[in-house]
């Protein structure tokens, strides 16, 4: 049996691991350190972290404050409240200062589950991805997530990185390399391209194991960076393969869908078929039961796939 | 305090205030009231009570000033000007393309800026976070920031404030230049901020109350919220929107407009006459 493990866990695991070897990392969160996880850093580093109460909005200005004075914070809440309320102070303090402020956002996408549509983000990637000098970024397990703690602490800059809140079947077994910006070819074929991002890889993963029993051969490209886009991964698989679906736990307006098709606009070279949240809201129910309703289902995702490979 | 050091500083004022009038009439837009109002303030933090040096800006020791109703900016240009951050000339840049010197404060092109604001309500949220830090890397900086009385209608304020009571943030002065007046109209006509000290008061702060226009008065405010240290100090400074030109003073029409040439003829003398006065 393999080991399951939620990407939030693994983010507070990770927090703590960066708290050791770097004095200048600091945590923020809004109330909700039991569940965003930067719990553990907060009873290992009781010093570097501030509650800064169900106040978001100051949380985020605040921490653009802290960057100036050269501390790295890492600031946590839900994804929906970190990317929609509090979104002006993280463009006009982060953002256009290119301040040095990690918003590490858990429960994203209708993966939430049963609190519904106020707590689903569906629309943080295409928001975040909009704003200037932002890097936007969703792990696709809790090994990645580990690799893209370390990695986003090492970048000079503002991060948006959203995270899951289930657990999930890991995508990576062992060590792998995260590069910001760099996808990951998990699976290389000729037939289709699958890129997805967050909890949809291993899903991903899924569909190509099933069409290659169907005789296809399925590339599969984790596209952790969603900002900045890999577009040579993209440019190359729409070369390579004859057509791309995207796939994402997030509105397919705006999101990683729309980033891979904005690349492949001014080229004439392969379809793009975008699976995500059609245009609507989520709703209460269990994680999986929503993602198979929205159509983020294995069966949906081969269905449209052999669409572009009938 | 020596009457020698006052006038000193009224003069800066009032030399903040021309420079000011000049540089907005040059970039024809601006917010002209609300720079004249808070211009004693700036002379007594620049030339007088904070730690800082003009050939550092980066010096991590100095004192932060967050000019949080940054629209504000044309008096901060001048001030900064002076203490010699930049030459006197660039200033006529003001909010032409490629400009050092943005509509609103941007630290990554100014010098002296110590972060970038133009949404109001954010300043003190940053200031907060300015004085966690520099407790935490056990630094004596003291952090300055200054908010419009409009401004104080956003809610993020108040977030702020509570939270810089909870941490006990008392590194951090806020600076309320409390001309009454805003854009549509005097606060009373907008929203009510008043009973403003107890509001300050009951959200656990050291509250100041001044004549935001006595150097004397602004000084020692700075003296006594230095001398607290249990909690944040609020200053809320009585001044007048405008203050310094008699056909600008307590206009609210006069928050974003700027002077003509003639108007800019008119009011520098006037500035001068008054400034003989001292
Ligand atoms: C969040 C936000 N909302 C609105 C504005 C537009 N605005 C600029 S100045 C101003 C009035 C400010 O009044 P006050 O804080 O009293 O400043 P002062 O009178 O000292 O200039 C407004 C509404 C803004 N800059 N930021």
């Amino acid at each position: 049996m393999k080991d399951l493990l939620s990407s939030r866990v693994a983010y507070g695991k990770s927090l703590v691991e960066l708290g050791k070897t770097n004095p200048k990392v600091v945590v923020l969160d809004a109330d909700l350190s039991k569940a965003t996880q930067t719990v553990q850093f907060s009873e290992e580093f009781p010093e570097r972290f501030f509650d800064m109460g169900i106040a978001e909005q100051n949380m985020m200005s605040c921490a653009a404050g802290m960057a100036t004075f050269g501390l790295i914070p890492f600031v946590s809440t839900f994804a929906v409240f970190a990317s929609m309320r509090a979104v002006e102070q993280i463009r006009n303090f982060i953002a256009y200062p290119k301040l040095n402020v990690k918003i590490v956002a858990t429960h994203a996408g209708v993966e939430v589950g049963q609190d519904g549509a106020t707590h689903q983000a569906i629309e943080d990637i295409a928001i975040l991805r909009a704003i200037p000098n932002m890097v936007v970024i969703a792990p696709a397990d809790w090994v990645s997530t580990k690799k893209a703690v370390q990695a986003i602490a090492e970048y000079q800059g503002p991060v948006y990185m959203r995270v899951g809140r289930s657990d999930h079947e890991p995508v990576y077994q062992s060590d792998f390399k995260f590069e910001i910006g760099k996808s990951v070819q998990l699976r290389s074929g000729k037939d289709l391209t699958i890129i997805a991002i967050g909890n949809m890889v291993s899903k991903a993963l899924s569909v190509a194991e099933e069409l290659s029993k169907l005789g296809f051969s399925i590339r599969v490209i984790d596209m952790h960076t969603v900002k900045p886009l890999d577009e040579t991964a993209v440019i190359d698989a729409a070369k390579e393969t004859k057509g791309i679906i995207t796939v994402e736990d997030h509105t397919i307006i705006g999101g990683l869908g729309s980033a891979v098709s904005e690349t492949l606009s001014s080229y004439n070279l392969a379809p793009v078929i975008r699976i995500g949240i059609q245009d609507r809201f989520g709703q209460s129910g269990i994680g999986d039961e929503l993602l198979d309703y929205y159509g983020l289902s294995v069966s949906n995702i081969v269905d449209q796939s052999l669409e572009i490979l009938k | 305090m020596e009457i020698i050091q006052v006038n000193e500083l009224s003069k800066k004022a009032y030399q903040i205030r021309k420079l000011t009038l000049e540089l907005l009439c040059e970039a024809k837009s601006g917010h002209t009231g609300g720079s004249l109002s808070e211009a004693d303030i700036l002379s007594v933090l620049y030339f007088s009570k904070m730690n800082i040096d003009p050939a550092k800006p980066d010096w991590e020791d100095r004192d932060r000033f967050i000019l949080s109703k940054g629209h504000a900016c044309p008096a901060l240009y001048a001030t900064l000007a002076l203490k010699g951050y930049f030459p006197l000339e660039s200033l006529s840049t003001l909010r032409k393309l490629g400009s050092k010197l943005q509509g609103h404060p941007d630290m990554k092109r100014t010098l002296g800026i110590d972060i970038s604001t133009g949404s109001l309500g954010q300043g003190l949220s940053a200031g907060l976070g300015m004085a966690l830090a520099s407790r935490l890397l056990k630094k004596q900086n003291r952090i300055y920031v200054l908010l419009g009385c409009g401004e104080l209608q956003e809610g993020q304020v108040w977030e702020a404030a509570m939270a810089a009571a909870h941490y006990k943030a008392a590194n951090l002065t806020a600076i309320i230049d409390y001309n009454r007046l805003q854009i549509d109209g005097s606060n009373s006509e907008v929203m009510e901020l008043s009973p403003l000290a107890d509001k300050w008061r009951s959200f656990g702060w050291k509250v100041i109350e001044i004549d935001g226009h006595n150097i004397e008065q602004i000084v020692n405010a700075f003296e006594e919220a230095k001398q607290t240290v249990d909690c944040p100090s609020v200053i809320i400074a009585k001044t007048v929107k405008g203050k310094g030109v008699s056909f600008i003073e307590n206009q609210v029409g006069w928050h974003g407009r700027v002077p003509t040439k003639e108007e800019l003829a008119k009011a520098l003398i006037e500035l001068d006459e008054r400034m003989k006065t001292l």
